[in-house]
Order: C-alpha cells, then sequence, then structure tokens
C-alpha cells in the first residue's frame, strides 16, 4: 500500500511539474507576441547566453573532437578504416555530439543563473514587485531569456560544429600522422546538409527546454536562500535530464 | 462597515467581499470584508503571522482569493481580463516589505523602472525621478545601488519607486519594521506627507500601535483570519474590545493568544 501511494505521489508530482511547464511554455508565448518588446533585454540576454558561453563551448566541443578523433583512429586501425576517421568525426559531432554537449554545458551556465536570478528575485518579492508596477513578469523576464536561449543556441552549436571538426583534424593529422588533404577530403564526403540541420534543430529545442525549465524552477521558488539553492540545482538536474530524453525522441523523430 | 466608511452614492476605491485563502491547508483568510474610500487612509494591525501581507498583496491582485471578491473602482478585479488586470494594478503603487528594490539596478533605473515602462521621453523620466526621491526626502542617491543603502533609505526608495507612476491608491506593507525609532518616525512623515500632497487613498500594514494612530483615518485590527475591530485611531485605542486591548497594551495575556497558543498546538499536533 505504502509503495502504491509513494508511486501515485510521486507521479502526480511529475504530472505537476508537467503542468507548470507547459502553463508556463504557453504563457510565454502569448506574452512574447504581444507588445511592449523590449528589444536592448533581449539583446542584453543574448550576450549572456550566447557570447559569454563561447569559451565553455569553444573548449567542450574541441576537446570532445580531439578525443573523438584518438579513439576512432586507434579503434578503427585494426581494420585498416583510419581513412575514415574524419568522416566519423565528422558526424558524430554534428548530429549528436556538439548540440548535446553545448546544451548540457550552457545548462550549467546559463540554466543556474538563470533559475538563481529568478528565484533571488522571488523570494524578495522583486517579482512581486514587478506585477505590482504594471509589468507582467513573465513578459519581463521569462520571454527574454527563452527567446535568447533558442536564437543563441543554434550558432553556439555551429561554432561547436567547426572547432570541433578542428579538433579531430588537429589530432589526426598533427599527433597521428593522417594525411591532411584525404582527411578533410573525408571528413566532408559523406557529411549532408540534412546532418547540420539536424543537429541545429535540436540545438534550437534545447534552447527552449533549458531556459523554460530554468525560468520555471526560478519563477516559482519558494523559501528563502535554501528555496533558491534547490531551485538552481533543480534546473541543472532536471534541465539536463530533460535535454537527454527530448535528444532520443528528436533523433527518432528526425530520421 | 462598508456604510460608515464611504457616504452612499460613492463608489469605494477599493471593496472587497468575504475573502478566503488558505495555504496548503492553513486558513489565512477567513472572511474578510474591507472597503476603503476615496482619499482615505485605513491602517491595517495585528500580531505577526496573521495573514496582514497576505491581505495586501490581494488587494492588487497580487494573491488571487480562494473565493470572495474584489472591487477597484467599483471594477470586479478577477472578472477582467489580463490586459485590464495590468492595466488596473497601474492605478497603484505599493511598498514592499524589504523594499524589494531592483537589486541589478542603480536608484535611479529604480524609480524610473515603471515611468520608461510605460514610454516617458528621458527628460521626462529625469525630473520625474528627482521630484519623488526628494518627495521621500532622499537626495544625491541615484546613482547608488540598493545594497549600498540602510534600511530606511531603501524603503524610502521603495516608496519613491511606487508613487513615480502617479498612482491613485498607495499600499504599505510594514513600512517601518526592523527601523530604529527615529527612521520609523520619519518614514510615518513621509507617509503622512505624502497623503497629504499626492491626493491618494493609502492602505497601511503594520504592528506599530503609534504609527496607525499617525497615518491612519481608520484603524483595524486583523486576527484569526477576520477583522475583528475597526474604528477611528482615538476610539481604537481607547477601545476595551479585549483583543483590541491586548494588542494595544502589548500584553502577553489575552483572547490574540489564545488564538495564537491554538494554532501552534493544531500544527504541532498535525506533525506525524
Amino acid at each position: 500500500m505504502r509503495l502504491l501511494e509513494a508511486i501515485g505521489r510521486a507521479l502526480l508530482r511529475v504530472l505537476e511539474e508537467l503542468g507548470r511547464f507547459f502553463q508556463m511554455l504557453g504563457q510565454t508565448v502569448g506574452w512574447s507576441i504581444r507588445p511592449p518588446y523590449d528589444v536592448p533585454e533581449h539583446f542584453r540576454q543574448m550576450v549572456r547566453v550566447g557570447v559569454d558561453s563561447i569559451p565553455v563551448v569553444f573548449l567542450t566541443t574541441l576537446f570532445t573532437g580531439m578525443v573523438m578523433a584518438l579513439q576512432t583512429f586507434h579503434g578503427f586501425a585494426r581494420f585498416h578504416a583510419e581513412g575514415f576517421v574524419g568522416s566519423v568525426v565528422a558526424l558524430s559531432l554534428t548530429r549528436e555530439l556538439a548540440p548535446v554537449l553545448t546544451a548540457l554545458m550552457v545548462t550549467g551556465r546559463v540554466g543556474s543563473a538563470m533559475a538563481a536570478e529568478l528565484g533571488t528575485m522571488r523570494v524578495t518579492e522583486q517579482i512581486d514587485a514587478l506585477t505590482a508596477l504594471g509589468t507582467e513578469p513573465v513578459q519581463y523576464l521569462v520571454v527574454p531569456r527563452v527567446v535568447a536561449s533558442i536564437a543563441m543556441m543554434p550558432l553556439l552549436v555551429i561554432l561547436g560544429d567547426a572547432i570541433g571538426m578542428y579538433g579531430g583534424y588537429l589530432v589526426a593529422v598533427q599527433l597521428l600522422g593522417a594525411n591532411p588533404i584525404t582527411y578533410v577530403e573525408n571528413s566532408f564526403q559523406f557529411l549532408e546538409v540534412s546532418d547540420v540541420t539536424s543537429g541545429i534543430v535540436k540545438a534550437a529545442v534545447f534552447g527552449l527546454i533549458f531556459s523554460l525549465v530554468a525560468c520555471v524552477r526560478g519563477y516559482y521558488t519558494e523559501g528563502g536562500a535554501e528555496g533558491v539553492g534547490r531551485a538552481t540545482t533543480r534546473a541543472v538536474v532536471g534541465g539536463s535530464l530533460s535535454i537527454l530524453f527530448a535528444d532520443f525522441f528528436l533523433t527518432k523523430l528526425l530520421f | 462597515m462598508q456604510d460608515r466608511s464611504t457616504p452612499p452614492g460613492e463608489t469605494p476605491k477599493i471593496r472587497a467581499e468575504d475573502l478566503h485563502k488558505s495555504f496548503h491547508g492553513k486558513v489565512v483568510l477567513d472572511g474578510i470584508d474591507l472597503s476603503l474610500a476615496e482619499g482615505e487612509s485605513l491602517v491595517v494591525v495585528g500580531p505577526s503571522g496573521t495573514g496582514k501581507s497576505v491581505l495586501l498583496k490581494h488587494l492588487i491582485g497580487l494573491i488571487q482569493p480562494d473565493s470572495g471578491r474584489i472591487f477597484v473602482d467599483g471594477q470586479d478585479f478577477w472578472a477582467l481580463s489580463d490586459r485590464e488586470r495590468t492595466g488596473v494594478r497601474k492605478k497603484f503603487g505599493m511598498s514592499f516589505q524589504e523594499g524589494a528594490l531592483f537589486d541589478s539596478m542603480s536608484v535611479f533605473d529604480n524609480v524610473a523602472f515603471p515611468l520608461r515602462r510605460s514610454g516617458r521621453p528621458p527628460a521626462e523620466v529625469r525630473d520625474r525621478v528627482r521630484e519623488c526621491l526628494a518627495i521621500v526626502r532622499l537626495e544625491n542617491v541615484e546613482g547608488k545601488r540598493p545594497s549600498e543603502l540602510s534600511g530606511g533609505m531603501r524603503r524610502r526608495v521603495g516608496f519613491a519607486r511606487a508613487i513615480a507612476h502617479q498612482p491613485e491608491i498607495l499600499l504599505f506593507d510594514e513600512p517601518n519594521t526592523g527601523l530604529d525609532p527615529i527612521m520609523t518616525d520619519v518614514i510615518d512623515e513621509v507617509i503622512l506627507e505624502m497623503k497629504e500632497k499626492l491626493d491618494v487613498s493609502i492602505v497601511t500594514i503594520t504592528h506599530h500601535v503609534e504609527s496607525a494612530r499617525k497615518i491612519g483615518d481608520r484603524v483595524a485590527l486583523l486576527a484569526g483570519g477576520r477583522l475583528l475591530f475597526e474604528a477611528s485611531p482615538e476610539e481604537f485605542l481607547k477601545s476595551d474590545h479585549p483583543a483590541v486591548r491586548q494588542f494595544v497594551q502589548g500584553s502577553a495575556k489575552g483572547p490574540l493568544t489564545v488564538e495564537f497558543e491554538r494554532e501552534e498546538k493544531k500544527a504541532v499536533s498535525e506533525v506525524p
């Protein structure tokens, strides 16, 4: 009995969370199309999500590309297929690794900050103050963050694709002595436009997911400083897990 | 109650009818009726933790009641659309307990916030911000961050922000809690001045009896989720209603404590 109760309660909580998520999604869409449009705030958030994340994305994808090349080179050498290292690195980066790893890193970097910021504003009544001043808090706080995340994630992933492939090239050519010309040729030989675009679509969806999860977490924070901490943790954990779930279904859907 | 505060034929600025609100099964408001006439200053006093702030947040629509209605200038607040509600909220200026200043902005930007959001030109914004800061007796603080200010200054910046867009109704949530006696008095004087200069209706929440006497045209006692008693400040202080007597005299024994202890016992027995 107790077990059933626990399962039921957990299920209810998940449903409640999903409800909040979709309710906030609806509100965000609704408020994003209504004036006033706070263009400077949108740009400010784009800088925070996009420009400020470049170093992290650079390092993440560079090393991912390098490791990919290193691993596949040794594996493929066993059946003399070293020539395909470039193809494997390019395909796995554009379709999978660059979008997912970028999204996870940005969730940790930006999602946590969003949840902490909104959470602090909630517990210090700043969100109430916004409402009291005749400004809709979802429109002022959530819309620019979500829009900026959806807009910047694809750009970060394009950057990540390029850097990751360069990382693979570096290792294969400089370290393992592959032929630079055939490596580059192989990289692009099997790469199709749809590989890159599917990664970009994923990136935009991931941007929506992590920013909305973080904003919901922050927006509904309860219980002072401890509550802000909890909201931040849950924003990162919930955001990352949702990204991995969504990644599976998107991959299934897109191919 | 409504008859006494509002002359017949005149719409009260705010009228609340039979408000009920519970959080997680705990009843906070248990049937509140209240009305505020144009130009009137109502002070709601009561022990801490009796839902005074919750009541105030109901009046401006930050919290939706479980049942009951709120009328602002005769309009049923929760029957309006989102956009209309935002419009009605602009009639209000609210000062929050700790100021609730936007800590990422300077004092100037805080006070300018409602003005800029409604699209006023920069020159007008600048003049209005100066004017509002002068009303709350602050100068040379425009460039400072909220974290650099004292508690009393933060409250007053909050006041300035609340009055910037020329609201018709001002709400003060514990304006002088946690301040020293002198600053408490300064805050009371600033509120009185605003009342005289700005032609507004005011609701103040406080547990300072002395402040209530100074700034209120009418004082009401909130306890146990109900308004137990309301009267002019003089009558309030002289009243022999047992709960009012206990609150005014600040005594540990009386009907308010009994209620409080019952609540506490219930809370303890509810813990599994």
